[in-house]
């Protein structure tokens, strides 16, 4: 019965997305204000169904339900409760469900958040929010949906993927898409301001907040991922270059572009047809995506399960809503005002010279990602375009964009002057170059990647404190007296910069080992000894495990025990290695077992990764300067305070009541 | 000014083409290099006399085909009845490389569920299915007179593969 | 006659257990080194460095290092194999490449058709850079409607504001 309701709220989400999607953006072209007032009873209205839909899909999971197809298909009802839970995203029809209310919840966020819009704007922009949900309400309902049952329902499921069986799976997905589905607001607000022909610096400022807020959340996401895949997948990987990931990544680099153009647009009334088309690409993207991972186009091994019909469907919704709003920016753009000028050097030149790098970045890796199909498509052979490319082609479109990250700041509105850019910055190189040439003996031997690594991090994290320290000497009111848009941006360039730390050190100073371990043998690793204790059995909720005893002895005294595990689910019979992994901050340990050798003897491998998770601390730390942005506020406008222009005061009048 | 907005539309209208025609196509097939080239020499035990080599130089002057099998491969036996269905037409001699398999388990899998092979070569390392370029069983090679390998079929045989490839290709090569 | 049950004399009680306490401090350095899995610790560094930039056939999406397929096990195998034989790394990959095509590469070669792929990056640099200069060029010539000058009424409009915000003072 639940899931029926489910799927018949499904249905109600679609009809009132259609109307979303079509009187709302009738209303704003005929100055109707009760279709445009429309929008928001139709958005909240929307949310809830799809909430509804999501809670019987949950109470089909959580209750075992195993005459629901995709039930059966993804759950057992050994499955502890929190998998069960986080089990219905974890296949493509309960995934896109997630999505759904991702973007539900987003379009519902800007219905309550956008009084102070005019209306005709906010209409639009739930219009074009609603048209995206029809899409995806529609694919759901004609080729993939969660609510199918199984007939005669089945005795026991299939059980969830053991890979996916771990705390990862219950906030990555959410994340990322919650992230990715909200650049869907930036691509309205630019579609409504394309129609109305209102692309001013009041639209940028609108936008902003939503953009970086969705950023912030995808950095997030990403970041998570990558965490993910290192502890779980048992060799310390942390990103390959695989479709699924850069299908993540490309809207990330695009988004950070989007965010740094708005920051000109909003500023300087310039360049609003570049921040409209970033705008389109960045969800573009993510579209673009969400058709990678679901067609069976690429090979991933993050992929869901595929089927033609389901690749088509998406296509063609790929091509009608970018084709549209392409076609839509083709027209409209070109009669929108150009803006304020500035020179050759300036802030405004080196944030669109930033553009033109992450969007150069994002293009190449979309070149890498689709190029086997595209040569394969012209039969000219089938080629494998791995992280070997990927890494040769990124980190020098990379490399100037985080250096010019240290000049921006400084630049001036307008026009700069190099001598006194070159004068305020000088410390900076100077600690930067020494820093180059001096940290990498601390890790050992010296080399080029690190260097380079400390040469940009140092140099952004001293260009960025001298410029805080000045500004704060010239801010009453100290450290609360900043803007918090600067210190966002400052917080989210710092992260960065650990970020570059972590992937250049554990790039090139990480050790690894494979070894052959009997009971009470040692090997070394970076500086620590292991020693193997044995393996002994454990029986888990859902599955068996041979658990090692894993002794980490540095200078002859034990620190603590590691417990790597081979499992075997009772279900999916595949073994599974759990790597036993001890952070302190500056590096981790992490051990996992590989095949009993006889004997008592495993196969073991040991690996010694220093500054790792500075890879996800400086992600996290970018997120944090995203949120701080957020509380800016000037963004408070965003928040449903009624903007009134403040009266002109005539001589000798009282001070007007605010 | 209004040409230069149409850029993105016209590089993501081609970008969809490729897409399209991207779902027809499978991205994990491994199209073989070695059409057309000669093919690789071996020299292994046959089958059924373990001390009689067989190799392809033996087989000039006939069309065959070499098929790749393994007693423990689910989609040999989905090929199987078609193969010696196949082999009792008598239109090519098939030639098996049993691909790192158990002599005791292939000889008997072949007992069982019928011989279609003129002839089949252990190869028990998986060393000349490296050098053919296997990656997934079965596989089976069309190679010519001259010892050329003209077509490879990746994955199981069917009937309409064995019409309108492996027959056509097959008469025209024996002339 | 001596039994089994002989008692031990002190002086050999106390020698058995200072050799039993120095046996225990010196167990640590008795502990075995486990030994590497690899017969030939620098070969298979070799092969491993190789086998990260190759891909496995039959993985979804997977290096030959990383995969525990048993078709990427024989490879490496060939691949270290190929290597105790002398044969250099083109070599090796030459070989691999003539029979499982240049798809077993995860970095693309150098060809006529993979030209775009390895240009394109900085063709698409290039490009943006030109646009965006050309752009920049094209606002300096072009003038602006923001630097009309203020009308009358505009001034007399700023000129009130500026005075009642205190800015100007009054004439």
């Amino acid at each position: 019965m639940i899931p029926e309701i489910g799927h018949l709220a499904l249905i109600i989400a679609l009809c009132l997305a259609l109307v979303q999607a079509t009187i709302p953006m009738i209303g704003a072209a005929r100055g109707n204000a009760v279709w445009c007032a429309a929008a928001r009873p139709l958005a909240l209205g929307q949310l809830t169904f799809v909430v509804l839909a999501f809670w019987c899909l949950t109470h089909a999971f959580v209750t075992n339900d195993f005459s629901v197809l995709y039930v059966a298909d993804h759950s057992n009802s050994q499955l502890p409760l929190q998998y069960r839970i986080a089990g219905v995203w974890g296949g493509h029809e309960g995934s896109l469900l997630l999505w759904v209310t991702m973007l539900c919840g987003w379009t519902a966020a800007v219905a309550l958040f956008s009084r102070n819009l005019p209306q005709e704007m906010a209409a639009r922009v739930l219009a074009v929010m609603g048209l995206i949900s029809v899409g995806f309400l529609s694919f759901m309902l004609f080729t993939s949906d969660p609510f199918d049952r199984l007939i005669p329902g089945a005795v026991e499921g299939q059980d969830l993927n053991p890979l996916l069986q771990d705390p990862g799976l219950v906030i990555h997905p959410p994340m990322l898409y919650m992230g990715y589905v909200g650049f869907s607001v930036a691509f309205a607000f630019a579609i409504a301001a394309l129609i109305s022909g209102r692309l001013d610096a009041t639209w940028a400022r609108w936008s902003r907040p939503w953009t970086v807020a969705a950023w912030s959340v995808l950095t997030c996401g990403i970041a998570l991922g990558s965490w993910w895949s290192y502890y779980e997948l048992g060799w310390g990987g942390w990103w390959f270059w695989d479709p699924v990931e850069n299908a993540s990544f490309m809207p990330w680099l695009v988004g950070t572009a989007l965010i740094h153009s708005l920051a000109v647009t909003e500023k300087r009334g310039g360049f609003k047809n570049w921040t409209v088309l970033l705008a389109i690409f960045a969800f573009s993207l993510s579209l673009l995506g969400t058709f990678l991972v679901r067609s069976g186009v690429l090979t991933s091994v993050h992929a869901f399960a595929t089927d033609p019909r389901r690749g088509i469907f998406i296509l063609v919704f790929l091509a009608v809503v970018i084709g549209s709003s392409l076609t839509l920016y083709a027209w409209r753009a070109p009669k929108v005002g150009l803006g304020g000028r500035f020179s050759l050097l300036s802030r405004e030149s080196l944030l669109l010279t930033n553009n033109v790098l992450l969007v150069a970045a994002a293009g190449s890796v979309l070149l890498g990602t689709l190029y086997p199909l595209l040569l394969d498509a012209l039969k000219l052979g089938k080629i494998s375009v791995g992280p070997p490319y990927f890494n040769s082609v990124f980190i020098p479109l990379m490399v100037p964009a985080v250096f010019l990250m240290g000049v921006g700041p400084y630049a001036r509105w307008k026009k700069a002057e190099l001598p006194d850019l070159a004068k305020r910055l000088k410390w900076a190189l100077v600690s930067g170059i020494v820093a180059a040439a001096v940290l990498p003996f601390l890790m050992g031997t010296w080399k080029p990647l690190v260097a380079l690594g400390m040469l940009l991090a140092v140099w952004v994290v001293v260009a960025g404190g001298m410029g805080l320290v000045a500004r704060l000497k010239a801010t009453p009111g100290g450290f609360f007296g900043l803007p918090r848009s600067y210190l966002g941006m400052q917080i989210a360039h710092a992260g960065v910069a650990v970020a570059i730390v972590g992937i250049t050190m554990v790039t090139t100073y990480q050790e690894e080992r494979d070894v052959r371990m009997g009971v009470g043998e040692t090997a070394e690793v970076g500086g620590y000894t292991f020693r193997f204790d044995g393996v002994h059995g454990v029986q888990g909720p859902n599955y068996q495990s041979s658990m090692g005893d894993v002794t980490v002895l540095k200078d002859g005294l034990a620190q603590r025990v590691l417990h790597p595990e081979k499992r075997v689910y009772t279900v999916q019979t595949n073994p599974m290695t759990e790597a036993a992994i001890q952070s302190n901050g500056i590096r981790d340990l992490y051990v996992s077992l590989g095949e009993p050798l006889g004997g008592g003897a495993w196969s073991v491998r040991i690996y010694f990764k220093p500054f790792v998770s500075w890879i996800w601390g400086g992600a996290a730390i970018m997120a944090l300067g995203g949120l701080t942005t957020l509380a800016d506020p000037r963004y408070r406008l965003v928040l449903g305070r009624r903007f009134r222009p403040r009266p002109v005061r005539r001589k000798g009048a009282e001070e007007p009541a605010r | 000014m209004k040409a230069r907005g149409l850029v993105p539309l016209i590089v993501f209208a081609v970008m969809v083409g490729f897409l399209f025609v991207g779902l027809k196509l499978d991205p994990r097939e491994v199209p073989s290099p070695l059409i057309d080239k000669p093919a690789p020499a071996f020299s292994l035990p046959r089958l059924d006399a373990p001390d009689a080599k067989l190799s392809p130089a033996d087989l000039r002057g006939q069309v065959w085909l070499f098929n790749v099998w393994a007693s423990w491969c689910v989609s040999c036996r989905q090929e199987h009845p078609l193969l010696v269905e196949f082999s009792r037409t008598h239109e090519v001699p098939i030639y098996g490389l049993n691909y790192k398999d158990d002599v005791g388990a292939a000889t008997d899998w072949l007992t069982r569920w019928g011989n279609p092979y003129t002839a089949s070569v252990v190869d028990a390392d998986g060393r000349v299915g490296i050098d053919y370029g296997v990656y997934g069983v079965p596989e089976t090679y069309l190679i010519d007179k001259q010892g050329t390998i003209r077509y490879k079929q990746i994955g199981p045989l069917t009937p309409a593969v064995i019409e309108t490839k492996i027959l056509p290709m097959v008469r025209e090569l024996n002339g | 006659m001596r039994g089994p049950s002989r008692p031990v004399s002190a002086p050999r009680a106390g020698m058995i257990l200072a050799l039993t306490a120095l046996l225990a401090l010196a167990a640590p350095a008795l502990a075995k080194e486990a030994a590497s899995l690899a017969q030939e610790p620098a070969l298979e560094a070799r092969m491993m460095a190789m086998a990260t930039e190759l891909r496995c056939l039959v993985c979804q999406n997977q290096t030959l290092a990383d995969s525990h397929a048993d078709l990427a096990k024989d490879l490496r195998e060939e691949i270290r194999e190929m290597m105790k034989k002398g044969m250099t790394d083109d070599e090796i990959r030459a070989y691999l490449v003539d029979r499982y095509g240049d798809f077993v590469l995860y970095r693309p070669p150098w060809k006529t058709t993979t030209a775009l792929l390895w240009a394109g990056p900085a063709l698409l640099v290039v490009v943006g850079g030109v646009v965006l200069a050309a752009s920049l060029r094209r606002r300096r010539r072009e003038p602006l409607e923001d630097d009309a000058p203020l009308t009358d009424e505009e001034r007399d409009r700023l000129q009130r504001i500026l005075e009642e915000e205190g800015k100007v003072p009054p004439p």
